[in-house]
C-alpha cells in the first residue's frame, strides 16, 4: 500500500492542528527567539575573551546555537503532538484507519519539518534585521539549513519513540531532557577551544559538537569538519528512525 | 489565630513534600542550569573586569531566584487547585480570616524556601565555593530566601485568586523566565556589550535580587548591593501580599 | 435582636423573596420561600439547572443574594455571615478534598480551623472517622478513596463543630446504592437522634422520598410544590392497579371485573389499569371481584403516584427526563 496518502494526510491534519492553536504554535516559535535575544544580547562581550576567533561575530555565533536548538526542540514537540495524541485515543483511530502505518511516523515527520521551516525563516529574518554578518557562500548556507533539518528529524524521531512507547504526555521530560542536555553539553556560549576541564570532555564526546561546529564554519564561510557532521547528523537519523519504528510497533501491539 | 495559620502551612508543606516531582525539580533544574553555564562560561572569567575568577561563584546566586520563581508556580498552581476543586470554598466556611490563610500559605512557601536555599549552600560549599562574607553572610543569605519566598510566592497566590486556574499559571513560566535570562544572570552589568540588553538588566528588579545574593558570595558586605536587593524583596513583598490578600478578599464573596 | 431569635429558634432556616441574578443569563433563583422547623430534614428536590445549588450557596454564605432575606440559625445571611457559618456544616457538590492528605490529615485541619481546642481534636476526628466507618482508611491518602469514602469524609468534615444545621448538595450523586443506603442512615439519625436540621438538594426522587419529612420541588428558580411526599403526592392522584390476565382472550372480562372500582387508563398492551377510586383501601374489592368472576391472573401490581408525577402535574415535563434538557440548554447557551 502506498505510504504517500497516508502520510500527507497525518501531516495536513497535524499541521493544521498546530497552525490554529496559538498556543502551540507560538512557544516553539517564541522560545529560540527568546534565546537568541538573550544570548546573543546579554553574552556578546564574550566575543572579547582572548581566544575567541569568529569573524562574523558573536550574534552569529549564536544564531547558530539557536538554529539547531530549534530545530531540536521542533522535533520534540511534534514528539509532544504525537503523545497527546495517543492520550485522547485519537491515534488509535489512525492506527485503525491507516493502511501503510509507516506512513503515519513519516506524516508526523513531514509535520515537524514544515513547522521548523517556518521557525527557520522567522528566526533567520530577525537575525538578518538585526545585522548579522553571513561570510558563507550559497553552498555554505545550504549546507548549514539541511544540518539543521536532519536535527529536526533526529528529534522528532527520538520524540516519536517515546512517545509511542509512552503513549501519555507524562512522558514529556523523558522526551526534552536528552535533548536539553545533549545541546547544552556541546559548545554553546564559545568555541570548543575556550572550554576546559570536565565540560570540555563532555562537549569533545559529544556528537552534537561536530554538527554545531560545521554549522559555524559554514557560515563563517571557512568549512571545518563538514563531512562528519553529516555523517553524524545522518547516523542519527538512521538511528532514531528504527527507535522510532520499533516504537511504533509496540503501539500497535498495545492496541 | 496562629494554629490556624500553622495549620494551612502545615498543609502546604506536607501536601509540596508528598509530591516527589514537586520537590526534585525545584532542586535539580537550577543545579543542572548551573552546571551547564559555569561550565561553558568558565572562560568569561577571564574578561577584564569580572568580579571572580570562579564563574560557578558568580553564578551562584542564580539559582536562588530561580528557587523563587518556582515558589511562585507551586504556591499558585496549588491555590488554583483548591479554588477548582471547591477546597477553597471548604475553608472559607471556617471562621479562618483571610489575612491568615495568606499568612499559612506563604509559610509553607517561607519552609520550602528555606530548604531549598540549604540545599544550594551545601551544594556551592561542595564544589568549592568560598562564601566572602562568612556565616552570617549566610545566615543573611537565608534571611533573603526566605524573604524573596514570601515575595513571589503571593504574587503566584494573587495570580491563582485572579485567574482560578493552574493552567494559566502554567502558561506564565515562560514570563518569569523571561525575566530571568534579561538580567545579570550570567553577566555583570557593566560588562554587559550590548546597550539595548544593559538597559533591560538594569531595569530588571531581578537583576538586583540576583546582585544582593551574588555579593554575599563573592564580595562580602557590598551595602549597595545589600541595600538595593532586601529593599526590592521588600517592596515587591508588601506589593504582592497586599494584592493578593484584596484578590482573596474579591475571591472569597462569603458575607 | 439577631442572638434573641437564635435562642427561640436555634435550628431553623427561613427564606423569603430569596433572588440570585448572574451578569449573564437567567434568574438561576427567582424569589423562593421556605421555612425548616429546626430537627426536620428538608428535602430540595429538582433538575439539573433548576438553582438548587445556587440556593444553598447563598444559604451557606458563599454567594451574596440579589434581593430577598434568608436567616440561617437565627441569624441573617448577609449581615451576620461569621455567626452563620459557627452554626452549620455544608458537604457541598464537589467532595473538595485535598488528595494529597489522608482522612486523618483532613480532620486535624478542620478541627484546628474550626477551633475545636488542640487536646479534643485527635479525639474529635477518631470520632467522626469510627463514626462514618473510615477508621481503616484513615491514613491512607484520599487519592485513593473511592467515591463513597470521599462522600462520607466530606460528611465527616461537615461535623467536626457540631453543627445544628447541616446542608447537603446532591450527597449521594454517583454513588453505589450501598454507600448511598449508609449515608441515608446517618443523615436519619443525625436529624433524629442529634437534632440536626438537614438541609437536602438532590435530584433524586427517591432519596426525597425515603429522607425527607418534607420536600420543596424547585425548577426554574422557583419553588413549584411544597408539602411531606405523602402529601404531595396524594394531592396529585391515587393509586392505580396493573392487572394482566393469564389467558390472552380473559382480557375483557378483566375490565369488566374491575371497571366498578375506578377510572380505567390505558395500559397499553395486556395490562388493565385502572386508578381506584378509593385509593388502597378498595384493594381487597378489587381481589374479591377477580376471584368472583373466576378470573387467574399473571401479575397484579398498585403504583402509587411518585414524586415525578407530581412534578409532571405542576410543571408539565418529567423529572427524571428535564434534568439532560438544563444540561443540552446549557451546553449550547455556553
Amino acid at each position: 500500500m502506498r505510504i504517500w496518502p497516508v502520510a500527507s494526510a497525518v501531516a495536513w491534519r497535524t499541521l493544521k492542528n498546530v497552525f490554529t492553536n496559538p498556543a502551540l504554535l507560538f512557544p516553539s516559535m517564541i522560545f529560540p527567539l527568546f534565546f537568541f535575544t538573550a544570548f546573543a544580547g546579554g553574552l556578546s562581550q564574550v566575543s572579547q575573551i582572548p581566544g575567541f576567533d569568529f569573524p562574523p561575530g558573536y550574534t552569529a555565533f549564536q544564531f547558530c546555537f539557536v538554529l539547531i536548538q530549534s530545530a531540536a526542540f521542533g522535533g520534540v514537540f511534534t514528539g509532544f503532538g504525537i503523545a497527546r495524541d495517543f492520550e485522547s485515543g485519537f491515534a488509535r483511530r489512525l492506527l485503525l484507519a491507516a493502511p501503510n502505518r509507516t506512513g503515519i511516523v513519516l506524516g508526523y515527520a513531514l509535520a515537524a519539518l514544515v513547522r521548523w521551516t517556518v521557525t527557520a525563516i522567522v528566526l533567520t529574518v530577525v537575525a538578518l534585521a538585526v545585522g548579522m554578518n553571513v561570510f558563507g557562500g550559497t553552498v555554505d548556507v545550504v549546507g548549514m539549513y539541511t544540518l539543521a533539518l536532519l536535527v529536526n528529524l533526529a528529534g522528532l524521531l527520538w520524540s516519536s519513540g517515546v512517545a509511542m512507547r509512552f503513549r501519555t504526555i507524562q512522558a514529556g521530560p523523558i522526551m526534552q531532557m536528552p535533548v536539553f542536555l545533549i545541546l547544552f553539553f556541546a559548545p554553546v556560549y564559545v568555541p570548543l577551544g575556550l572550554l576546559s576541564g570536565w565540560i570540555e570532555t563532555v562537549a569533545t564526546l559529544n556528537p552534537l559538537t561536530y554538527v554545531l561546529e560545521a554549522v559555524r564554519s559554514m557560515l563563517a564561510g571557512d568549512e571545518v569538519h563538514v563531512a562528519s557532521a553529516f555523517v553524524i547528523a545522518a547516523g542519527l537519523v538512521a538511528l532514531f528512525s528504527i527507535w522510532s519504528l520499533r516504537g511504533l510497533r509496540k503501539a500497535e501491539a498495545a492496541g | 489565630m496562629l494554629s490556624q495559620v500553622g495549620a494551612v502551612a502545615r498543609r502546604s508543606i506536607v501536601r509540596t513534600a508528598r509530591q516527589p516531582a514537586a520537590v526534585v525539580f525545584p532542586l535539580v533544574f537550577p543545579m543542572m542550569l548551573l552546571l551547564v553555564n559555569s561550565g561553558g562560561l568558565e572562560a568569561s572569567t577571564q574578561l577584564p573586569g569580572f568580579p571572580t575568577d570562579s564563574f560557578v561563584a558568580f553564578a551562584l546566586a542564580v539559582p536562588f531566584i530561580q528557587g523563587a520563581l518556582f515558589s511562585t508556580m507551586n504556591s499558585g498552581t496549588d491555590l488554583a487547585r483548591d479554588i477548582q476543586t471547591g477546597f477553597l470554598n471548604r475553608l472559607s466556611l471556617t471562621s479562618i480570616r483571610g489575612t491568615a490563610l495568606i499568612a499559612g500559605l506563604l509559610a509553607g512557601a517561607v519552609v520550602l524556601g528555606l530548604a531549598q536555599a540549604c540545599f544550594y549552600i551545601v551544594v556551592g560549599r561542595l564544589v568549592g565555593v568560598h562564601f566572602a562574607s562568612g556565616l552570617p553572610g549566610i545566615v543573611a543569605l537565608l534571611l533573603f530566601a526566605a524573604l524573596i519566598s514570601v515575595a513571589f510566592g503571593a504574587i503566584g497566590l494573587f495570580l491563582a485568586l485572579r485567574t482560578g486556574s493552574g493552567e494559566a499559571i502554567q502558561g506564565l513560566f515562560p514570563l518569569l523566565f523571561v525575566f530571568l535570562f534579561l538580567s545579570s544572570m550570567n553577566t555583570p552589568r557593566n560588562l554587559i556589550g550590548v546597550d539595548w540588553f544593559q538597559l533591560v538588566a538594569t531595569v530588571n528588579p531581578v537583576s538586583y535580587l540576583i546582585e544582593c545574593v551574588r555579593s554575599l558570595i563573592i564580595t562580602g558586605w557590598d551595602g549597595q548591593a545589600l541595600a538595593l536587593g532586601f529593599g526590592l524583596a521588600l517592596g515587591i513583598g508588601l506589593l504582592s501580599t497586599t494584592i493578593a490578600t484584596l484578590a482573596l478578599k474579591d475571591r472569597l464573596v462569603r458575607t | 435582636m439577631g442572638t434573641v431569635e437564635a435562642m427561640e429558634r436555634p435550628n431553623s432556616i427561613e427564606v423569603e423573596g430569596l433572588v440570585r441574578e448572574f451578569k449573564k443569563g437567567p434568574r438561576a433563583v427567582d424569589g423562593i420561600e421556605l421555612r425548616v422547623e429546626p430537627g426536620e430534614i428538608y428535602g430540595f428536590l429538582g433538575p439539573n439547572g433548576a438553582g438548587k445549588s445556587t440556593t444553598v450557596l447563598m444559604l451557606t454564605t458563599l454567594l451574596p443574594p440579589t434581593a430577598g432575606t434568608a436567616r440561617v440559625g437565627g441569624y441573617d445571611v448577609v449581615r451576620e455571615g461569621p455567626k452563620v457559618r459557627s452554626v452549620i456544616g455544608a458537604a457541598l457538590q464537589e467532595a473538595a478534598l485535598d488528595p494529597m492528605l489522608t482522612g486523618r490529615d483532613h480532620l486535624r485541619l478542620q478541627s484546628t480551623l474550626q477551633g475545636i481546642p488542640r487536646a479534643e481534636r485527635k479525639a474529635r476526628g477518631q470520632e467522626l472517622l469510627d463514626r462514618v466507618g473510615l477508621s481503616e482508611a484513615a491514613d491512607r491518602k484520599v487519592g485513593g478513596y473511592s467515591g463513597g469514602m470521599k462522600r462520607r469524609l466530606d460528611l465527616a468534615l461537615a461535623l467536626v463543630h457540631r453543627p445544628r444545621i447541616l446542608f447537603l448538595d446532591e450527597p449521594t450523586t454517583g454513588l453505589d446504592p450501598q454507600s448511598r443506603s449508609a449515608l441515608w442512615e446517618e443523615v436519619s439519625r443525625l436529624a433524629r437522634e442529634d437534632g440536626v436540621t438537614v438541609f437536602l438538594t438532590t435530584q433524586y426522587l427517591e432519596e426525597a422520598d425515603v429522607l425527607a419529612d418534607r420536600v420543596g420541588i424547585i425548577d426554574h428558580g422557583h419553588i413549584v410544590a411544597e408539602g411531606t411526599p405523602q402529601s404531595l403526592k396524594a394531592e396529585i392522584g391515587l393509586p392505580s392497579v396493573h392487572a394482566t390476565p393469564a389467558e390472552e382472550g380473559d382480557r375483557q372480562r378483566l375490565v369488566s371485573a374491575l371497571a366498578p372500582y375506578g377510572e380505567s387508563l390505558d395500559g397499553g398492551g395486556r395490562d388493565v389499569v385502572v386508578r381506584l377510586r378509593e385509593g388502597l383501601a378498595g384493594l381487597p374489592s378489587v381481589v374479591r371481584a377477580v376471584d368472583n368472576a373466576g378470573l387467574t391472573l399473571a401479575s397484579l401490581e398498585i403504583q402509587a403516584p411518585s414524586l415525578d408525577d407530581v412534578f409532571l402535574a405542576k410543571t408539565g415535563r418529567s423529572l427524571e427526563g428535564a434534568g439532560e434538557e438544563e444540561s443540552d440548554a446549557a451546553e449550547t447557551a455556553a
